[in-house]
Formats: structure tokens, C-alpha cells, sequence
């Protein structure tokens, strides 16, 4: 199976270890990833949250052109992007004065013939479990984790369509189907601050603290995620002296599968994983 | 009355402010209101009650981190995050202050990056960021050169061949 791949910026750059994992597990399982050709940013929540209505729309609909042309579904690894790009082609779908709008301001006759999907859920409906488990050359048998969504993979639900809102299920799925412990917890799709980072750092320490507060009480030693922006935000914003590392799951599953590329992840982190790896058994 | 401050921001937002009826979902449910002045069920409030400069001059639309947990617990299916873009847009328009600049600030470098790269660029983005922001210049800085030294802030741009677009984009969408 081939996709069109939308690695996002983050993916070049503050999720680089994000970009790198998800080519490589996509790659050792045949699922074939091609970089979307002159691909351009989303607008992120920038343009949105400057109200510029028809920007917000026109930057991600550019890259649904290039999809259509290339003629694949449309995966992409961020969840902000998949936000982005998926609720473009919402709206694109749903408002036809909108659609003439943002058509004539990209250049481009929307088809919608390309579905926009997240990394997880390709991983979940075209490759499945079976065959995931089948990969397994290392069961991450022992290591306790938590899986953490954030928001926009999963809200809001009528524009995402994936997995349950409230108690999201996919990435537990695929971890456990690795051999990872995983426990339950209430915390999954909370805010850890997003782009308040940098002005209101303060705000985003107090999420990110009680959310691995939250995580530590479940009896994780690590959070799962798969967004570049919360992986970020909660390894930068742990005020606490013990740190917990928090891994993008496509790493989990490159580990289980025993890539050798997996140690020149581990030295992207701003946490070092690779003690409570050594812990646990599954690094030198 | 069809210029008041609840309609307008009903006709940018697309949204049916006035079916709100005041459960306090959206608020309950908001990562961000321990640091804001209203939260989102009283700034509705106020849409109603035309309090414009309250809402126009107040953090909260400011804070707001688009989480989409309001939108998707309202009952009455009210996208508070779409309210939120639309006060801000106001508020920008109408020249009000920011009523949290350095996140004002962060948004319009982050999209006049995009505007003239086509991509983000974080060592762009983050330098002018520290320069003009009032985020005192030290914070950050042992996180910024960690990220640096693991290659994860590239020093020059990536160069997409998608700037003239993009470009374009910008220009059409005005």
C-alpha cells in the first residue's frame, strides 16, 4: 500500500525523532510513504487564530491539491497538520460558497477523492494488529506507559473522525500489541498548553506537571504520544527534578520491532530515554 | 439591532451564540480558565450583553489554546474555539490591545515566517520571538541550545519550492 506523505515542519525540525520513526516503521512494515512534492505548513493555529478564515483554509487546501493530483490518501504525522488539513477538507466538503472561495484563491478544483488520515490510523485499519504483532522481534514487555492524544487528533469528532473523543483506544491498541504495558488513566486527550508555550510558559508547566503527576499515579514511567507539539511541550515543561520521558509511539514501535535505527532517536530527546530503557531491559 | 456585539460575532463565527444556555460545560471543561479572567461561558455572557470592550481588551481570547474540549462538550453544539478566532479578529481589527501580547506577538511571526518561506522556521521564529517578546531574554535558553545541538533547529531554512505559492495565498486571501 502507498500513501501521500505530509511530514508537517515539526517533522524537519523540533519532532525530528516524529518524522524519522514514522518513515522507518512505516518502511519495515511495506507501507509505502511518499513525500507530498513541494509541500507547504498548514498555517498551524496561527492563521486560524487570527481569524484569517480563508488563509486558514487556502494553506492546508494547497496541499490537498497536490494530494489529488498524486492521486493517494493523505497521511500525515502531526496532529495539529491532520487538523488542519482534515478540517480544510471539511469544510471544503460541507460549504460549497467556501469551497468556490478557497478554490479560486489556491488554484485547484477540490475532487475530494483523497482522504486525510493520521499515522495511527493507518497503522490501526490498513496494516492492523495481527501483522503489527508479527513484526514484534522485541517485546516491550515491562515498560509502563501511558498514551497521551492531546486535542486535535481526536476533537472536534464531527471533522476528525477518528477513534473515541473521550476515551480513545488506538494507540493503547498498539502498544499492547507490541508487548508494552499500558495502563489506564483519564488524562489522554487533556490540554498540555500547545502554542502557549513560549508566552505563558508558566501556564503550560502547570498542565504538563499534573498531567505526568497523573501519568506517575497510573503507574507509568513514560508517556506515548503522537504529536510533535505535546511530546515537546511535556519533556521541555516538567518542573519536577525526576524527569519522565515521553516517546512518540511510532519509536515504541520501532524499538519492538528491533530497527537498529532506534538509538539515534533516543539522542533527539530533551529526556534521555535510555535509562529507564536500561531498566527495563531494552537498551544497553 | 443587528450591529450588536453578539451578532457580529455570531455572523464571523458562524456560530449560534444564542442557543447558550449557560451549563458551564464549556468552562468546566477548559484546560486554560484558572488563568483567565472570565472563561468562555461568561465572555458568551457578555457577547449578549454587548459588553464589547470587556471582551475586546480581556486575556481570555487571548489564552484560549484551541482544544476544541468546549466545542465538543457543548450541548447546544456551540464551537466556542471559532467565537474565540472571531473575537480575536476583532479585537486585531478594531485596534484594541492585545490583551496578552507576546501571544499576539507569537502568532504574526509565526505567519509571516510561513508567509515568506512557504515553511515554519523555528531559529527564525524563535530568535525574533525572544527579541520582541517581553518573555525575559534568559528563559528558555539552555531548552533552545539542547534543541539546537540535537539538530532539531536548523539554522538556515529548509528550501521547499513552495515560497512563490504560498506567497500567492497570502495575497489572494486577503
Amino acid at each position: 500500500m502507498s500513501y501521500s506523505f505530509y511530514p508537517g515542519c515539526s517533522a524537519h525540525s523540533t519532532g525530528l525523532e516524529y518524522g524519522l520513526s514514522t518513515l522507518a516503521t512505516f518502511q519495515h512494515l511495506g507501507l509505502e510513504l511518499e513525500e507530498l512534492d513541494k509541500w507547504n505548513c498548514c498555517g498551524a493555529s496561527s492563521a486560524h487564530a487570527l481569524g484569517h478564515h480563508i488563509l486558514s483554509l487556502a494553506l492546508p487546501a494547497r496541499n490537498l491539491a497536490i494530494a489529488q493530483e498524486a492521486g493517494r490518501d493523505l497521511v500525515t504525522a502531526c496532529a495539529a497538520c491532520f487538523s488542519r488539513l482534515k478540517g480544510a477538507d471539511h469544510t471544503l466538503r460541507n460549504d460549497p460558497e467556501v469551497r468556490d472561495e478557497v478554490e479560486s484563491v489556491v488554484g485547484f478544483n477540490f475532487t475530494g477523492e483523497v482522504t486525510v488520515r493520521p499515522v495511527l490510523a493507518v497503522l490501526y485499519e490498513d496494516c492492523g494488529l495481527e501483522k503489527i504483532t508479527a513484526h514484534v522481534q522485541r517485546p516491550l514487555t515491562g515498560l509502563k506507559v501511558v498514551t497521551y492524544y492531546g486535542c486535535l487528533l481526536v476533537r472536534p469528532p464531527e471533522v476528525t473522525q477518528f477513534d473515541d473523543p473521550d476515551d480513545p483506544q488506538v494507540m493503547t491498541e498498539l502498544l499492547r500489541a507490541v508487548g508494552a504495558e499500558v495502563k489506564p488513566w483519564s488524562y489522554a486527550t487533556d490540554c498540555c498548553g500547545a502554542g502557549l508555550s513560549l508566552s505563558r510558559s508558566d501556564i503550560v508547566y502547570s498542565l504538563v506537571d499534573r498531567l505526568t503527576e497523573r501519568a506517575r499515579e497510573a503507574g507509568a514511567h513514560a508517556m506515548a504520544t503522537a504529536c510533535p507539539l505535546c511530546q515537546l511541550n511535556l519533556e521541555m515543561r516538567q518542573s519536577s527534578k525526576s524527569k519522565m520521558p515521553v516517546f512518540f509511539f511510532t519509536e515504541l514501535l520501532g524499538l519492538a520491532f528491533g530497527l537498529s535505527e532506534v538509538k539515534n532517536w533516543w539522542t533527539k530527546h530533551l529526556i534521555d530515554p535510555r535509562p529507564l530503557l536500561r531498566s527495563v531491559g531494552l537498551a544497553k | 439591532m443587528t450591529n450588536n456585539m453578539i451578532s457580529e460575532a455570531m455572523r464571523l463565527s458562524g456560530q449560534e451564540i444564542e442557543l447558550c444556555y449557560h451549563c458551564h460545560k464549556c468552562a468546566a471543561g477548559c484546560p486554560i480558565v484558572d488563568a483567565m479572567e472570565y472563561g468562555p461561558d461568561r465572555l458568551l455572557r457578555m457577547l449578549a450583553l454587548d459588553q464589547r470592550d470587556a471582551v475586546l481588551r480581556s486575556r481570555d481570547i487571548w489564552l484560549c489554546a484551541g482544544c476544541y474540549t468546549c466545542a465538543t462538550r457543548c450541548p447546544n453544539d456551540i464551537d466556542i474555539s471559532a467565537v474565540m478566532d472571531a473575537l480575536r479578529q476583532l479585537a486585531v481589527t478594531e485596534g484594541y490591545p492585545a490583551g496578552e501580547r507576546d501571544a499576539l506577538l507569537f502568532h504574526k511571526l509565526f505567519l509571516g515566517v510561513v508567509q515568506r518561506l512557504g515553511r515554519s522556521h523555528e531559529a527564525a521564529m524563535l530568535g525574533l520571538f525572544k527579541i520582541l517578546s517581553r518573555v525575559p531574554i534568559y528563559r528558555d535558553l539552555g531548552s533552545g541550545v539542547a534543541l539546537i545541538r540535537r539538530g532539531k533547529v536548523p539554522i538556515l531554512p529548509e528550501k521547499s519550492g513552495a515560497a512563490p505559492e504560498v506567497q500567492q495565498i497570502f495575497r489572494r486571501s486577503k
